[in-house]
């Protein structure tokens, strides 16, 4: 278990770039990628604002290279692992143990929402090829089968942090020498079903989120996928190419304290936080970049905010959610955002964290408003925390 | 380093929960799905409780809690199950409703939980346990891919208990669109019957099993829990021998030491093939016995034949209602679960004898 984990390569597709190249430009010009519904069919559409991917399943099975019959979540989820692992530039595939460790919360209910419309009325009626998709290992399975991932697969689904434990599974599999490779990330299409759960829980701001600010109504939801290419040592010292950077420590923990809500003083996000440099051999000085959770919601963020300043104290370092950005999606965000941490330590940058005006009353908490260059940024800490509790933090370190 | 299986518990078609004797009678279901037969919940609850939960996850934290009681593990070092589907009657309450009442005024109690990781977090939160705490949705290798984690934070020394479960539900809904999918029969049959009709499709059923992994020696241990390992889409009969082959030798143990094989027959014709070739190849001479009688077959299906490897060798005898007469070994020392799940996910379990 002694052995490190380095990232190879990057793959992304999020409302604001259907690419990693396209979202890095989106982060650094400030542009986020709420809007109205446009392309799913809601009685919400111009009620509520989203962040769609900006294409409809016909555009994005073409570039996926695949039948546009399939759900949605699948095409998102094939065009990033693609483009993670040709980033990776491993060449000999098949010579190497390689997993495919993704994370959903809703599998292809999209598909299925079609189904129901004829089932609910007759049981014998419903395109059953609108089914086939529905389970959350459906759009794994569907998605390694492309890439040809025969050694290892499973998914992984604790709501909004699911994706954060699919990188952590997924380093510890070529930890304990399972694997040599594991493309490991999420994906999660905007759908009926999550829009109008979120809707019933009254959590959704009608106008562009606004994270850690006095006055957010809400978290917007997005949708997306990103994946990153975890090697072994061994593989890393093979590749000729420069590797992004290092998994140095992650953590999963529980708050243990209600279904959908975070406990007011953010013991599940403090234990992941806190956690994860544990694991990291880290001081919280060490930390020069934040990436939040961030929903925007009033309770996540105060929860995140009180977890932040027990941990780091008044001299936390620069934060930001870039949920401001991207919308919340769901089980694709914690790999959207490791992949955003990842370019941070990259390019020393540290992201803006977009439309905040007035601080929270509750405490001092400042999140980063600008986009700054030319920082030491050599640990980042990106936060998931989700329903039911489950909380993980991630530490990426430069090599 | 040794991994320890401490208590299991399970809620299935059978009578398995609470003090009953072993699997000493069955129950015959004449239909097309067995439904679990389902424990007087306020027994381990307060009704409050309770009251809110959706039948799967009543169902599941109770065997969880119960698995808990037995070990007597007040608090676990993790908490991870396996379940393909979730709570299947939430989703297609909250989809019915979103279309019926055209999205508007919905409640949000279905939603809440239909979410996978409602049942490990619902455990978390009745124990107050804030630590590791996993959710593993993937079709047929959901309970296999949780059991690996559990093994893997153990030899990690991330801690030293773990609770462990997979569990899936079947509903009408959900059975008739998965026997329009060709999965299960559409004539009713008896559960006692489905090894020999020789026809297309199982029979379906649901269950929550749930387990206390254990890296520390005790004499209440049930079983050394040794191994577990997976394949994917074998490309021939071949193939699927050799998995088998390598992984028992990579575990120091030849077939010829296995006093038990458990394995996945469903009543399916073409399921059935994979494991009539076994027994008439690899497996020759070892004692096979069938468990989907008993529970129907489910993704998470394994869990159950988990639960009964583990009690077999802990009580030291194959119930009638399990074997098949003819050749017997007294006290099974080694036993391997073999199953698949429509030749698509293959899964292997090794436990043995403390």
């Amino acid at each position: 278990m002694g052995s490190k984990v380095f990232i190879a390569g990057l793959g992304a597709i999020t409302s604001i770039g259907n690419n990693v190249g396209e979202c890095f430009t989106s982060l650094r010009s400030g542009k986020a990628g709420m809007s109205d519904i446009k392309y799913m069919d809601t009685y919400h559409r111009n009620k509520i604002p989203v962040a769609e991917v900006k294409m409809d399943n016909k555009k994005m099975a073409e570039i996926a290279g695949i039948s546009s019959e399939l759900s949605r979540t699948i095409l998102l989820s094939l065009i990033a692992a693609k483009e993670a692992l040709i980033d990776s530039e491993i060449v000999s595939q098949s010579s190497l143990r390689t997993g495919f460790v993704s994370a959903n919360t809703v599998g292809g209910i999209d598909k299925t929402e079609d189904f129901f419309i004829d089932f609910i009325k007759d049981r014998n009626k419903g395109r059953l090829r609108n089914v086939f998709d529905h389970e959350c290992g459906s759009v794994t399975e569907a998605v390694a089968d492309q890439l040809k991932i025969i050694d290892f697969m499973t998914t992984i689904n604790t709501a909004c942090s699911s994706s954060a434990n699919a990188i952590s599974y997924g380093a510890r599999l070529i930890k304990n020498d399972l694997l040599d490779v594991v493309i490991a990330g999420g994906v999660d299409a905007l759908t009926k079903y999550t829009l109008n759960g979120f809707n019933t829980l009254m959590i959704l701001d009608k106008e562009y989120c606004k994270p850690f600010d006095e006055n957010r109504q809400g978290l917007n939801l997005g949708e997306g996928a990103a994946y990153i290419v975890l090697v072994s040592e061994k593989v890393a010292q093979n590749l000729n190419k420069t590797l992004f950077c290092e998994l140095r420590g992650y953590n999963n923990s529980n708050d243990a304290y209600h279904q959908t809500a975070s406990s007011p003083d953010g013991t599940g996000p403090y234990l992941a936080m806190n956690g994860s440099l544990i694991k990291g051999c880290l001081q919280p000085s060490d930390i020069d970049y934040i990436n939040l959770h961030g929903t925007g919601t009033p309770n996540n963020d105060i929860a995140e905010g009180t977890a932040v300043i027990k941990l780091f104290g008044s001299d936390y370092p620069p934060s930001s959610s870039t949920k401001s950005f991207t919308g919340h999606t769901l089980g694709a965000c914690g790999a959207i955002e490791a992949v955003f941490s990842i370019l941070a330590i990259k390019h020393g940058v540290i992201y803006p964290n977009l439309r905040f005006e007035t601080p929270m009353h509750e405490f001092s908490f400042l999140p980063e408003q600008k986009y700054l260059e030319d920082q030491i940024v050599n640990h980042v800490m990106s936060n998931s925390f989700g329903f039911g509790g489950n909380c993980t933090s991630l530490i990426f370190s430069k090599i | 380093m040794k991994i320890y299986i401490r208590s299991a518990a399970c809620i299935s078609p059978q009578k398995t929960f609470g003090n009953s004797k072993f699997l000493e009678d069955v129950f015959e279901y004449k239909g097309t799905w067995l439904k679990a037969f389902e424990p007087d919940y306020t027994i381990i609850f307060e009704s409050k409780v309770i009251r809110r939960m959706s039948r799967l996850i009543k169902m599941a934290v109770t065997a969880a809690q119960e698995c808990l009681n037995i070990s007597k593990v007040s608090m676990p070092g993790a908490i991870i199950t396996g379940t393909a589907y979730g709570s299947i009657e939430d989703t297609a309450y909250f989809l019915k409703q979103i279309i019926e009442n055209n999205e508007e005024l919905l409640s949000p109690t279905s939603f809440i939980q239909s979410t996978h990781n409602s049942i490990a977090a619902q455990v978390a939160l009745m124990l107050k346990c804030h630590s590791y705490n996993i959710t593993f949705v993937h079709k047929g290798n959901s309970f296999e891919s949780a059991m690996l984690d559990a093994f893997l934070l153990l030899k990690e020394k991330e801690t030293d208990d773990i609770l462990v479960g997979g569990t899936d539900e079947m509903t009408d809904a959900s059975f008739a669109i998965l026997s329009r999918l060709g999965l299960y029969k559409r004539k009713p049959i008896s559960n006692l019957n489905i090894f020999e009709t020789y026809t297309k499709g199982s029979i379906g059923g649901e269950g929550a099993a749930f387990f206390l992994l254990t890296a520390k020696e005790s004499k209440d241990n049930l079983v050394e829990f040794v191994s577990v390992f997976t394949f994917y889409k074998p490309k021939d009969q071949i193939k699927i021998e050799e998995n088998i082959t390598s992984f028992l030798i990579k575990h120091f143990l030849h077939i010829g030491e296995i006093d038990l094989i458990i394995c996945g027959k469903n009543g399916d014709i073409k399921n059935d093939k994979i494991y009539s070739e076994l027994a008439d190849s690899l497996f020759h001479n070892n004692e096979m016995v069938n468990y989907k009688h008993l529970c129907g077959e489910y993704p998470t299906s394994t869990s159950f034949a988990l639960w009964l490897a583990s009690n077999i060798i802990a009580k030291g005898f194959i119930p009638a209602t399990v074997r098949k007469q003819g050749k017997s070994k007294s006290r099974p020392k080694n036993i391997l679960i073999y199953n698949h799940y429509y030749n698509i996910y293959h899964s292997l379990f090794l436990v043995s004898a403390c």
